[in-house]
């Protein structure tokens, strides 16, 4: 007989196969990361209820596996190879395998080139991440299921990982969406990561075999694969046991298993993992820390018998609602702390009519709310005010703290975090939607290993050794915590080795501070994530000073807005009655938005009385129906402007020329060039999701940047269309603008059209031009590109070649200055009109609105004007940076941010996008250069992703900054 | 002591004074390799200092003081450095840091930039750093980039390519274990007292002592069985440094495998090639072509002596000339990609398939740039020039552990043992 085990990141498989290769036995359980034990106990029990033997084959696979299997001496198979085997045993002919587990994903390849891939280790949890946002919709994977099955509409939500998911899915709940809706856009995200991450160029196509636990358990997660795949995919019997059961063919070596169990019990790991300082040396000194905290308490008193006007406060946060009744004198007088399980509106209207129980004759003066949920919230219950977290925040710690130089509060999903200068908001650090693990990371590992977050985190206090888990972002600690297990760390290392990587996490990543100076003497922490004391003494430790926390370090962001509303003045507050509750009604419809190209899935959600509130838009069009004014948006002029040069037509033929990286602004260049030489000249498309699908499938690298990633789908367009001749060259060089040492394009901006030529087979039989031309020599370009275009075309003599480039150098000249006169015209009209004037800057094809997803129409909305980065370059000279200035795109950047910081009613807005390794350099520097002259610097990053609203709160802070809101 | 000077930028001179007074520590990349290059900077009078130290520390340092979406390799590079700096072992007064700068068009340029940031932030701005490049940036009094340095250096190179082939070759076969390791020890020491005597870098020199190395390591006591064979290429830190890339040799040696690391000679000749591609490409001063071209053949030559001494030996497999690997991409990728390790990399993947490791380690820091293009961007058409070619793409970074990174290799050491075992089973046939 012959034994399998298959020992995954959540769950082990064990199969026993009797001579004739016939499964006899399996069993699939979770393990809660507590392998050793686990797997000593099904080894016994094989040994004495299954085997009645102590000698038996056996090899071990899974991710999980690979430790015990080295240490204690048997044999491993590769669980990837153990699937190959087992499907080449049992379903001959199969052509491609997709294989989910718990938090690896698989595609093998089994004819025609045999091929196995498996996720990198940016694309992480599949299972894992189906049944963290089960969690967060506060419903079972199996529900989920049966959830999805009633779907009507499938939003986009992010595929890269599941944090990124994540910061999809929860405005959708806040704004109301169905959780069915959501439950298949989940599922979705899973098949378009799955195909994008692993595919690379690969059809998939013929025999296709679901296998793994997610596509055994979920029907609906294989329709959609099969939707997807266009073709019917099969989920064989034992479909959980196939990396088992190859492991079992895979078992030549007899094992004694007396022998076996007896070393696996003596397994003890290495026990050589990087750890930090123990939190608390013992008891006393955390009583000593218990104490200092205990000081810092809001006046409290009782609502029964208040007779004054109150206050109320709402924070509808990202995880929890949040709700507070304040006094005349700031008292607290009643508060609510309640999980957000997807939509806050009933958990509103409930703590309302309990409320209006408690208390009839209460008089409210006014309300406020804020957080996420602030929108729907404040139309659904008519409260008075709205307020950017942020300031709502740094209101309620001002309470604690009045000389609070720094305010750092870590909520469910967000960590926010401000330098007060001369009492306003002068800097503003948020979280990046990678990083955002904060708080729902700790409660989500907690429940994944079967505690609540307080015990779980109670737990480190004493640890000894906490496990130095580094900063990075949710996914990669998956698996440094896997590590750590192996490496012998005990439950209670890990719970302090987490808290502390929040701590580093806002440290180091969010604030990039190195030093405790550089936050000031006077620090507030708060948020959900601080009345965790393990969180709080390693945020002590982590910076070396005391800090102080409220007592109502959770509730802040709704006493914050009950200050606010107090703050505003009124007196009798508009918010639903008593009796306007009682006849509360909401409904929800999900609607495409027609106005533009954008198509947004619109939410609408209408309650009694006809009051409504749109959530899903990307501007306020579908909202106040009036046209977005594109007067004082320079990005707008630029699409307009490259959309002016349409489709002409050409003696020679056609040439297509993909929109995106620097064709964005190399387009008039190109077009004028072919244009002079008798080619007629085609652009792709504008971009957008469907365009992106198009391509999806080729793209090599998952992590490169979404405007390289988007390049696939504008190539595919143009094939898709017919187009005989693709002209996409690359360029080390950019244009030598004299702002720097030298005038690089980045890697892949130089380089991409290598990636396009080597992985889109679509290319066959067509001409595709990706040669390296030289546009920053003037003189050399005309004879170099001759020698270019004379390998596809016959007899363009050099002479109409040396002509075109002058026309295309003048058209290139010509296009630049039209877009700097045009922003000066802004600038002007702004001036006269005393707007804020915006410099959303970044890389030419920030413009795309695929790529900047409307971030542009979203600040004209605030009612400030944009112009970019390069209408206002050229008006400094070059000056010393501190770092290699050696990029066009991004000297541009340096010389924008240094003309701001001279403008009084300029300010810089950065994007930057996902992946870009570059501007781990720019961002830093420009930061820099604004600083110098107390500028406020933003940075927004940017991804496939659509959510809009951490970006409203950036830009809500940043005009509350300069008191523009 | 030595006064603090700076140029009129403000940046901190390396001056002629600190030459005589300064530790000038650099951080660690190719062990072999190092160890050999720092005797020809003593041997000029700097007292170089190569940092060994290893740790989890490192990277901690790292993060702390440098912008972590950086690349890897440069949150190690610096955080071995300040990690020295805050070690207590040195005279802060005293000591100064060497760092190298291609300025290419990659993010590696800004290294030295990232790194006085980080020591400003660490309250060490009155510490100098030192540029090591041959593009002319930033010039100090105390030190200088010489001819003498460069041919020497090139020398250094060259016996560390030979030690690390050798070795490589040898090892999983010895008969007793830890031989092989000697030899490099020995010729290690003897290669020191050469080169700090000023002697080993005459052409005829090199000829001789790889001669004499070959020889040493062909005495080894082997017994040669079929064993799988890995060709690592990658970003040049991550593919050499084994604080880099999780000790990577190791556990591939671990996984009894034969290793081939190409060899960092090929990587300066790209790099001069460089020069030569870009006029070609877009014009340029046919002066400056001929002096590249030069430094071009007396490099190749080098080369030339290298692959020589290396063919004397049968069993040993030597490497492709140059210009042989560089002839493999065409039609795959053009010479005009140069950041980084450019076509190099893809060139280097086809070498080694060709050459028979055709089980290949494509090694990157996490969302390195140029190798969304060179290395991963070009597997694909790797493989249909060559379809046994069995390549895993592996991203290193202070998040990404080991389990993970260990788990995708043995992924590709079965389909190779696969091909192993069928093969053997062809011969026997």
């Amino acid at each position: 007989m012959r034994v399998g085990l298959d020992i995954g990141s959540t769950t082990i498989k064990c199969v026993v196969l009797n001579e004739q290769d016939e499964l006899i036995y399996s069993s699939y359980e979770r393990h809660f990361s507590q392998i050793v034990q686990k797997c000593g106990e099904l080894i016994a029990k094989l040994k004495t209820e299954i085997l009645h033997s102590s000698h038996v084959q056996l090899a071990i696979s899974g991710s999980a596996g690979i430790g015990i299997a080295e240490s204690c001496n048997l044999p491993f198979v590769q669980e990837v190879y153990a699937t190959r085997i087992a499907t080449n045993r049992i379903l001959p002919g199969t052509d491609v395998v997709i294989e989910l587990g718990g938090e690896d994903a698989k595609i093998l390849f089994l004819s025609g080139g045999m091929e196995v891939r498996m996720n990198g280790s940016c694309a992480g949890g599949t299972g894992a991440f189906i049944d963290q946002m089960a969690t967060l919709l506060n419903i079972s994977p199996e529900e989920m299921n049966s959830l999805a099955a009633e779907h009507e509409k499938i939003y986009t939500i992010a595929s890269r990982c599941g944090v990124f998911a994540k910061s999809d899915i929860q405005p959708l709940l806040n704004q109301g969406a169905r959780k069915s809706d959501v439950a298949a856009s989940i599922y979705a995200a899973v098949v378009s990561q799955t195909i994008a991450g692993l595919a690379q160029g690969r059809e998939i196509k013929g025999n296709i075999v679901y296998l793994g636990g997610p596509l055994t358990f979920s029907s609906e997660l294989r329709k959609s694969f099969d939707q997807a795949l266009h073709t019917t995919g099969i989920c064989p019997e034992n479909s959980l046991y196939y990396v088992s059961m190859g492991a079992a063919f895979c078992a030549d070596t007899e094992i004694d298993l007396a022998a076996a169990s007896e070393r696996i019990s003596h397994y003890e790991a290495h026990g050589n993992f990087a750890y930090n300082a123990p939190l608390f040396k013992d008891q006393k000194e955390y009583e000593v820390f218990l104490n200092r905290h205990g000081n810092c308490k809001v006046k409290r008193a009782a609502l029964d018998t208040y007779s004054k006007p109150v206050y109320l406060g709402f924070d509808a946060g990202s995880t929890t609602v949040k709700a507070v009744v304040m006094g005349q004198n700031g008292e607290l007088l009643d508060s609510e702390y309640l999980p957000n399980s997807g939509n806050p509106v009933p958990l509103i209207r409930d703590y309302l009519n309990r409320l209006y129980e408690k208390k009839p004759d209460i008089q409210i003066a006014s309300s406020a709310v804020t957080g996420y949920g602030e929108d729907i919230i404040k139309n659904a219950f008519c409260i008075d005010h709205g307020v950017v977290e942020t300031v709502a925040h740094f209101t309620a710690a001002k309470a604690f703290l009045p000389e609070v130089e720094f305010v750092i509060d870590i909520g469910g999903q967000d960590i926010k975090c401000f330098k007060i200068h001369n009492g306003a908001i002068d800097n503003i650090f948020l979280n990046e939607a990678c990083s955002s693990g904060c708080g729902s990371f700790l409660q989500t590992f907690a429940n994944a290993l079967h505690y609540s977050v307080e015990d779980f985190s109670r737990m480190g206090l004493f640890a000894k050794q906490p496990v130095n888990l580094g900063s990075r972002c949710t996914v990669f600690m998956n698996s440094s915590v896997k590590q750590a297990q192996k490496d012998g760390a005990t439950i209670e290392d890990i719970s302090a080795g987490l808290s502390i990587s929040v701590v580093k996490n806002a440290l180091y990543k969010v604030i990039r501070a190195s030093s405790p100076g550089e936050l000031g003497k006077h620090i507030v922490v708060q948020g959900g994530t601080f009345l965790n004391d393990a969180v709080l003494r390693a945020f002590e430790q982590e910076i070396g000073t005391e800090v102080v926390r409220p007592d109502i370090s959770g509730l802040m962001g709704a006493y914050g807005a009950a200050l606010y509303a107090k703050g505003k003045g009124k007196t009798q507050s508009g918010i639903i009655t008593a009796d306007g509750l009682s006849r509360f009604t909401h409904e929800i419809k999900v609607v495409s938005c027609g106005l533009c190209s954008n198509h947004c899935r619109l939410t609408v959600n209408i309650f009694d009385g006809g009051r409504r509130f749109i959530g899903g838009n990307r501007c306020e069009r579908p909202v106040t129906k009036a046209t977005g004014s594109d007067a004082l948006n320079i990005y707008a002029y630029k699409r307009e402007l490259l959309a002016s040069y349409g489709v002409t037509t050409g003696r020679r033929g056609t040439i297509g020329i993909p929109m995106g990286l620097n064709m964005y602004e190399l387009f008039p260049f190109w077009h004028a060039f072919f244009t002079a030489l008798g080619f007629g000249v085609k652009a792709s498309p504008v971009s957008s999701r469907k365009l992106y699908a198009k391509g999806q499938q080729t793209i090599p690298s998952d992590t490169v940047c979404y405007p390289a990633k988007l390049m696939h789908g504008h190539i595919q367009s143009l094939i898709e269309e017919g187009v005989q001749t693709i002209f996409y060259p690359c360029m080390s060089y950019n244009l030598d603008e004299g702002l720097g040492d030298n005038h690089y394009n980045c890697p892949v901006v130089a380089y991409y059209p290598e990636v396009i030529g080597a992985n889109m087979s679509g290319l066959r039989g067509l001409t595709f031009i990706k040669d390296y031309v030289g546009i920053h020599r003037r003189k050399d370009f005309p004879v170099k590109m001759h020698g270019v275009l004379n390998q596809y075309f016959d007899g363009i003599p050099l002479h109409e070649v040396v002509n075109a480039a002058k026309a295309a150098y003048k058209e290139y000249d010509s296009y630049l200055s039209k877009v700097r006169m045009h922003g000066e015209e802004i600038i002007e009209q702004a001036r006269k009109e005393n707007r804020e004037i915006i410099v959303l800057s970044g890389r030419p094809y920030h413009v795309d609105p695929e790529i900047n997803h409307g971030i542009d129409k979203l600040i004209t909305s605030f009612g400030a004007a944009i112009i970019s980065e390069d209408v206002i370059s050229n008006r400094v000279k070059k000056f010393r940076t501190n770092v290699l200035n050696q990029w066009t795109y991004h000297s541009r950047l340096y010389a924008a941010a240094q003309y701001v910081s001279t403008q009084k009613d300029m300010d810089l807005v950065q994007l930057v996008s996902f992946g870009c390794g570059v501007d781990a350099i720019t961002t830093d520097e420009v930061r820099d250069i604004l600083e110098r002259t107390g500028k406020i610097y933003t940075q927004i990053k940017i991804d496939e992703i659509t959510n809009l609203g951490a970006v409203k709160i950036r830009l809500r802070s940043l005009f509350a900054a300069i008191g523009r809101e | 002591m030595a006064k603090l000077r700076y140029d009129k930028t403000g940046r901190l001179l390396f001056t002629k004074e600190m030459k005589k007074e300064y530790t000038l520590l650099f951080p660690m990349m190719a062990p072999i390799h190092f160890n050999i290059l720092g005797n020809v900077f003593r041997h000029f009078g700097y007292k170089a200092e190569l940092l060994t130290t290893s740790g989890p520390e490192i990277a901690q340092t790292g993060l702390k003081y440098v912008h972590n979406d950086t690349c890897y390799p440069a949150i190690l590079v610096i955080g071995q450095l300040l990690d020295a700096l805050k070690s207590g072992k040195y005279d802060l007064n005293k000591v100064a840091l060497l760092i190298t700068q291609t300025g290419g068009g990659c993010r590696a340029s800004n290294y030295i930039h990232l790194l006085r940031k980080a020591l400003k932030k660490a309250g060490f701005d009155h510490i100098p750093v030192v540029s090591v490049n041959l593009s002319g940036m930033e010039k100090n009094p105390g030190f200088k980039i010489t001819l003498p340095i460069i041919r020497r250096a090139a020398g250094a190179v060259v016996y560390g390519d030979a030690l690390m082939l050798l070795h490589n070759q040898t090892k999983p076969y010895e008969v007793e274990k830890g031989t092989s390791q000697k030899v490099v020890d020995k010729w290690t020491e003897i290669l020191t007292r050469q080169l700090n005597k000023g002697d080993g870098c005459s052409k005829k020199d090199i000829a001789e002592n790889l001669k004499n190395i070959v020889a040493d390591f062909s005495a080894v006591e082997v017994r040669r069985v079929p064993k799988v064979k890995v060709g690592v290429v990658g970003e040049i830190y991550v593919k050499y440094a084994s604080l880099g890339n999780n000790d990577l040799e190791g556990f591939l040696a671990s996984q009894d495998c034969e290793v081939n690391l190409p060899g960092i000679l090929a990587f300066a000749l790209f790099k001069i090639d460089n020069r030569l591609e870009d006029i070609k490409l877009y014009g340029g001063s046919s002066i400056k072509y001929a002096v590249v071209h030069k430094l071009m053949r007396y490099c190749t030559e080098l080369e030339s002596i290298l692959i020589d001494a290396v063919k004397q030996a049968p069993q040993y497999i030597p490497p492709s000339p140059y210009s042989h690997t560089k002839s493999l991409v065409k039609g795959v990728i053009g010479y005009g990609d140069k950041m980084g390790e450019g076509w190099l990399l893809t060139a280097e993947m086809l070498e080694l398939a060709e050459m028979g490791y055709e089980n290949i380690v494509c090694t990157q820091p996490f969302g390195c740039l140029p190798n969304h293009i060179c290395g991963k961007g070009m597997i694909r058409r790797i493989k249909e020039r060559n379809p046994k070619a069995n390549i895993v793409a592996i991203d290193y970074d202070a998040g990404a552990t080991r389990v993970n990174q260990e788990n995708r290799i043995k992924l590709m050491l079965s389909i190779a043992k696969e091909a192993l075992v069928q093969k053997s089973e062809e011969t026997e046939c």
